[in-house]
Formats: structure tokens, sequence, C-alpha cells
């Protein structure tokens, strides 16, 4: 696996599967912006975000594993106690 | 998250890729992994452990915390064409059950391979009934279906 840059996480404004129109958005003041929010039965929220993985640091995409079953969790914090 | 790692052997069997998400730095979760969690799950951890410091992922997904600065509990499973089929979101003091996690992505499966034929009943595990909806299903579930025996 290869090292990447480690930016900041964040969604990359498309929807699983298919392209972000970046440009266009990105004129766009934040308001104005279409918010993609996770709903069931929906696509998810795709999203880029660095990552700790077997001993690398990398990047993790969520739309990299199209095909595969994913389980994402969330949780408050490393060191927290549940 | 330890809970994850520990039942992983299962989530791989049955195909499930695991993404793991705080707002903690990669590399605070390689020194969680070394120092802890590697010790309570017998393992180092097998999944990615990403990193989302501004809460973005978070809050597209509804489960980030503005006030606290920290994700919820959100759990959400996706199925192969990246839809979203379960979420579940607790607050920060209660942990989640993983038994219930692979329960939901083995009866999601199941559908998925029936083409949505048959549906997974209340507290379906494999093996169990499942039921296959349709128009003589109507009014009939209780003729099909017993909550107590079959659940």
């Amino acid at each position: 696996m290869s090292e990447k840059r480690s930016g900041c996480a964040r969604p990359t404004g498309a929807i699983v599967g298919e392209t972000a129109v970046q440009d266009e958005q990105q004129e766009k003041p934040a308001e104005e912006k279409k918010m993609l929010i996770a709903r069931v039965g929906n696509k998810a929220p795709d999203f880029e975000a660095p990552a700790y993985y077997r001993g690398e640091f990398t990047s993790v995409k969520l739309s990299d594993f199209l095909g595969k079953w994913v389980l994402i969790c969330f949780y408050p914090g490393d060191f927290t106690f549940v | 998250m330890s809970a994850v790692a520990a039942n992983y052997d299962k989530l791989q069997e049955l195909g499930v890729e695991v993404i793991s998400v705080s707002v903690d730095s990669q590399f605070v979760h390689k020194m969680w992994n070394d120092q802890e969690l590697s010790k309570m799950a017998g393992k180092d951890i097998p999944f990615h452990m990403a990193s989302d410091g501004p809460g973005n992922v978070g809050k597209v997904y509804g489960v980030y915390d503005e006030e606290a600065g920290v994700e919820l509990r959100g759990r959400f499973i996706i199925d192969p064409d990246g839809v979203i089929q379960a979420m579940e979101v607790l607050t920060p003091p209660v942990g989640r059950q993983m038994s219930e996690t692979i329960r939901q992505i083995q009866a999601f499966q199941h559908v998925r391979a029936t083409k949505g034929a048959e549906a997974c009943p209340a507290g379906w595990t494999p093996g169990k009934k499942t039921l296959k909806p349709g128009p003589a299903l109507v009014g009939n579930v209780w003729k099909e279906w017993d909550p107590l025996k079959d659940h």
C-alpha cells in the first residue's frame, strides 16, 4: 500500500458510484451546495479520508469498495471507554 | 472497536469490508491499535481506521455532534451497489451489539440473494423461516409465521 499525502477527510460530493461535479460545486457559496444526507434505501454519500490500515498510513475511499458489502462504524474517540 | 476486530473473521467470511471513523488522526489510531486495541482484540486492527478530524464525513452521515466535536456511534450497512441498507445511531455511553450487526448483514444478504423474493421477519437468523411477500400473503402472515415459535 503506497503512502498517500494526508489531507482532511472530505465527502467527495457524489454518491457512491458517481462522479462528483467538483468545479461547479466549488463555484457556489457553501449554503447553496446540495447537501447529501445519508438515509436508508439511498446511495451512500461517498468520501475519502486519511486512514491507518495494517501498519501503514493510507487513504480510504468508500467507492473503492463498490461491489462489496461495507460496514461503517463511527465512534466518539480513540482511547475512550466503551 | 475492539469488538468489531474480534468479530472480523466472521465479517470477512460474509465478504464485508470495514471502515471505522472518528475525529482522531491516523497517527492516534496507530497508537490506539498498538497500545490498547490489539491487546483487547488479540490482534492488530485488521480494517481501515479513517480520520475525520473536521467531522466532514460525519456531517453528511448525520452523526457528527457539533457541540462536542465528536462522532456519535453511527453504524451503517452498505450493499454492493452502494445503497445504505441499515443504520443505527447511539449516543456515546452505550456500545453496539456486534451479533445484531452480523444478523442484519446476513438478513440483507439473504434478501439480496433471493432478489427480494423473500423477506426476513423479526428476529430472523439464517435457517429460520422467511416470508414471500405477494398478494397471497396479505392477511395470512399469521398462518405462516408465529411470533413466539418462529421468532
